[in-house]
């Protein structure tokens, strides 16, 4: 799925590669957080960083090499972002997903380098960000059981997978440089990346599910899933102590978890409803959105005399300007749901985090020693 | 063997610690090593040799007692002359040397501490130099043999010009002749030696002086050759000698 | 990855594009990708004059032309997309050699597959005639955020190492008379998969504590002095500034 140069025309690719780079940097800080230090020599995050996102990095260049096989001597492998996101955080997902495309764009032409920002923003950003939200979704909204983490994990990863291809035929929609019907490229792309996606989703939950088993306080998805500390309360702490001391435990982990959950399950309903609607439009008006991928800004005006008789000789202004109205309204939902999707979780992810804040030290205590 | 000299190059009185999820493995750890001493801490696996090893330069902060090298006491405000004093090289080669070059990752330290240029180079070949690894400067580490990982460790640790060099199980994975290159590198150090090992003969080739570490505090301390010759002392804290070797028999040069 | 595969990726020589820093090289190549991919794909003499100038640089760096076509294999997945193309797309047909083609689709499939193959041509060559190490220190100098080629170049170190871990578990697998043939057998390898995270994170905090053993504090000492020279500059402005001149070319005629 590595898009090479040429398959989205500059401005688009340029566009991408903005977004890519706010993204990285906006991840570049929140992986600080993430990789800060629950172990001996803690120290800043920004110290742990480096080494820590590198090996993740390490990590997913060589599971890449990981070989499943399937059936008949093919065989598959992870892509690894909604791994990433689920074991270490979306913040350093998205940071070590972008680094290996970077450097296989650099080393191994895989991919080409002005694609570098589409190819980041659908693989790293899309990917992870729609694995992490899934995934935090249901182990909220699923009782806390190990294997509510593994359906997590499942889910997470299979929808991460067509959500690229959803994310990368917006892209096409805006720049692509060839003439495909919109329609046929999304089928065509969310048909076959749902089937890789089925093998990404059982290969990510048992990944993930292994590393539950061993050491859970590595699988950054499902810190908050530890049990809480069990409080006894004395019997002779009782009588000092009235009423507010039992009661006080159970309901105060319960009460914050409340409305975000009815945040979540809104977020959940939005999204899926701008996937439905998006959808529906690409399908139910095939006519209108066929021609959406059509050479459109640079290429077009050079286009209409270069070839005779190319497509849009036989339009009337008119026909082409609903057209290309429909086309430009359809990236513009596909791009503005995929931006609302994405800011939406990192703003409720931010302010998650400083709710968390205080009980998370505690979850974290009997992470790691010697 | 130890002269008393003005300041030790290490001395930790009544160290214990706890880690934060409440075990506890240090319970007041005494030691004190003089300059220019190579001394082996021997003891069992889980003995707490690692987490003390942790204390000497700060990574780990004592719960109780105090660190000093060479006079000055390891707390927060000193920690990065703490880090310059005190080298440790750790048992896996691969985790030390984490630059793309061996050149680079013997610079890492001295560039850290603010040394650039010329005089940064010369410390580099210096410090290759000293562990005969002077022509694989520019190779990437991986590329090296195990013992020459080893030995490049150790000169990212003495291109620091550290006061003490502290080495966990330094024999550890080497064949013979690594084995014998090394010892015969330490041997030609001027520093503070403090060998972390479950090697006893090579303890006993290396170190008149060892102590020997059990149940978080330190239970014997004297000549290598004693300790290793005191059976009861040995069964008593699950130290064995490997097969056939009697350490009464070993005659130690010098 | 890495050093393992550096024999395989650069290639080792002493010419004028070898020495050229290798920051100019990187921005010369992003530019000149760029600006094929701007031009016009009616234009097919421009590629043509492209191909040219990338063939110029690959003499000029004494890189074989074997070994270029050989690395460009890297495209095929793509290629059979672009094959797809002239089949699928819209438009007014036209037949050749019998089988009925969409006008459009063909263009698409050229203009994929001309510039598709020019970037990962010339990515070849930057790989080919710079060192890996060179390449990150290089993506510094341009001002790629430091952090992120720390992670690279951590990346790039322990790529190999965790790859040999991957090979040593495939190993003990097979001794043990375990050889994964389908479906079945994902969750052994997802163990494996697991354990080389686990083994993976574990090293990343060994690795940090060694660092600040040494005295890290969160960023790298600079050591690299390398700059680049007007000359330098010069030299590797010639390939995307010859490039942008056939490029107007195409857009004007």
């Amino acid at each position: 799925m590595h898009v090479p140069d040429g398959f989205i025309d500059a401005p688009v690719s340029a566009a991408a590669g903005v977004v890519a780079a706010a993204a990285v940097a906006v991840s570049l800080r929140g992986a600080r957080r993430e990789l800060a230090a629950t172990g001996p020599g803690a120290g800043t995050g920004a110290e742990r960083t480096a080494p820590l996102a590198g090996l993740v990095a390490a990590f997913i260049f060589a599971v890449q090499m990981l070989n499943f096989p399937v059936a008949a001597g093919t065989s598959g492998h992870l892509l690894g972002g909604a791994l990433a996101a689920i074991l270490v955080g979306p913040y350093t997902g998205v940071l070590c997903v972008s680094v290996v495309l970077l450097m296989q764009g650099v080393l191994f032409a895989d991919g080409g380098l002005t694609a570098l920002g589409v190819n980041i923003s659908d693989m790293a950003v899309i990917t992870t960000a729609v694995a992490y939200a899934v995934f935090r979704l249901l182990v909220r909204v699923l009782p806390r059981t190990r294997r509510s983490v593994a359906v997590a994990s499942f889910t997470a990863a299979l929808l991460s997978v067509p959500a690229a291809a959803v994310c990368f035929t917006a892209f096409y929609a805006l720049g692509g440089t060839t003439d495909v019907a919109l329609g046929k490229v999304f089928t065509a792309m969310v048909g076959v990346h749902v089937l890789i996606g089925l093998g990404e989703a059982v290969i990510t939950a048992l990944t993930v599910g292994a590393v539950l088993a061993v050491r859970p306080d590595l699988v950054y998805g499902a810190r908050g899933l530890t049990r809480p500390l069990e409080l006894r309360t004395s019997p002779l702490a009782a009588d000092d102590a009235p009423a507010a001391a039992p009661a006080a435990p159970a309901p105060a982990p319960a009460a914050p978890r409340r409305s975000p959950r009815r945040l979540w399950l809104a977020g959940l309903a939005a999204a899926l409803v701008c996937a439905g609607g998006l959808s529906y439009y690409a399908s139910s008006s095939p006519d209108g959105l066929e021609k959406v991928a059509h050479d459109k800004g640079l290429d077009t005006r050079t286009e209409e005399h270069a070839t005779a008789d190319s497509p849009l000789a036989d339009y009337s202004v008119k026909d082409i300007a609903n057209r290309r109205l429909a086309g430009g309204l359809a990236g513009v939902i596909g791009v503005a749901a995929t931006l609302a999707a994405g800011t939406g979780v990192f703003v409720v992810l931010r302010r998650r985090k400083a709710a968390a804040d205080t009980p998370a030290p505690a979850a974290d205590t009997p992470a790691e020693q010697h | 063997m130890s002269t008393t000299a003005p300041a030790p190059s290490l001395a930790v009185s009544g160290l214990a610690y706890a880690y934060p999820d409440g075990h506890q493995a240090l319970f007041g750890v005494d030691l004190t090593l003089a300059r220019g001493e190579r001394v082996a801490l021997l003891g069992p696996n889980g003995a707490g040799k690692t987490t003390l090893v942790l204390h000497l330069n700060g990574i780990l902060e004592a719960g109780a007692g105090t660190v000093t090298v060479a006079g000055l006491p390891v707390t927060r405000e000193h920690l990065a002359e703490i880090r310059r004093r005190v080298g440790i090289v750790f048992q896996d080669p691969d985790d030390q040397l984490f630059m793309p070059t061996v050149r680079e990752d013997v610079a890492f330290g001295p560039a850290a501490a603010g040394l650039r240029g010329a005089a940064l180079d010369a410390r580099v070949t210096e410090a290759l130099d000293r562990v005969g690894m002077t022509g694989y400067a520019d190779r990437p580490p991986h590329h090296l043999s195990f013992g020459q990982r080893r030995r490049v460790a150790v000169a990212t640790v003495l291109a620091m010009r550290p006061e003490i060099l502290v080495l966990d199980e330094p024999s550890s994975n080497l064949d013979p002749a690594s084995r014998r290159e090394l010892a015969d590198i330490l041997r030609s150090l001027d520093v503070t030696v403090l060998m972390v090992t479950h090697d006893l003969p090579y303890a006993l080739e290396l170190c008149p002086r060892s102590v020997v570490l059990s149940g978080g505090v330190i239970v014997a301390d004297g000549t290598t050759q004693e300790l290793l010759c005191d059976e009861e002392l040995m069964r008593g804290h699950r130290l064995e000698l490997p097969f056939g070797f009697d350490p009464r028999s070993v005659t130690l040069p010098g | 990855m890495g050093a393992g595969h550096a024999h395989k990726l650069y290639r080792d020589g002493r010419s004028p594009v070898h020495a050229l820093p290798a920051h100019c090289k990187i921005a010369a190549v992003f530019c000149f990708v760029l600006v094929v991919v701007a031009t016009p794909r009616t234009a097919a003499w421009a590629f043509a004059l492209y191909a040219g100038l990338l063939a110029a640089v690959a003499a000029a760096a004494r890189v074989p032309a074997g070994f270029l076509l050989k690395r460009l294999l890297i495209e095929v997945p793509f290629v059979a997309f672009a094959v797809l193309m002239p089949f699928v797309a819209e438009g007014p047909r036209t037949h050749l050699l019998g089988l009925d083609l969409s006008v459009s689709g063909l263009w698409g499939a050229w203009n994929v597959l001309a510039k598709g193959t020019l970037g990962v041509a010339a990515s070849v060559l930057l790989a080919a005639t710079t060192e890996l190490r060179q390449l990150l220190l290089g993506l510094e100098r341009l001002r790629i955020p430091p952090l992120l080629v720390q992670i690279a170049s951590f990346m790039i170190r322990y790529g190999d190492v965790l790859t040999d871990e991957l090979r040593r578990m495939r190993i003990a697998r097979l001794s043990r008379g375990f050889e994964a043939r389908g479906v079945r057998h994902w969750g052994v390898l997802a163990k494996s998969a697991g354990a080389l995270f686990i083994r993976s994170y574990e090293r990343g905090e060994r690795v940090h504590l060694a660092m600040v053993s040494r005295g890290y504090t969160g960023t790298m000492p600079l050591t690299d002095t390398a700059t680049a020279t007007r000359t330098h500059w010069t030299r590797a402005a010639a390939l995307p500034l010859a490039a942008l001149a056939v490029c107007l070319l195409g857009w004007i005629l």
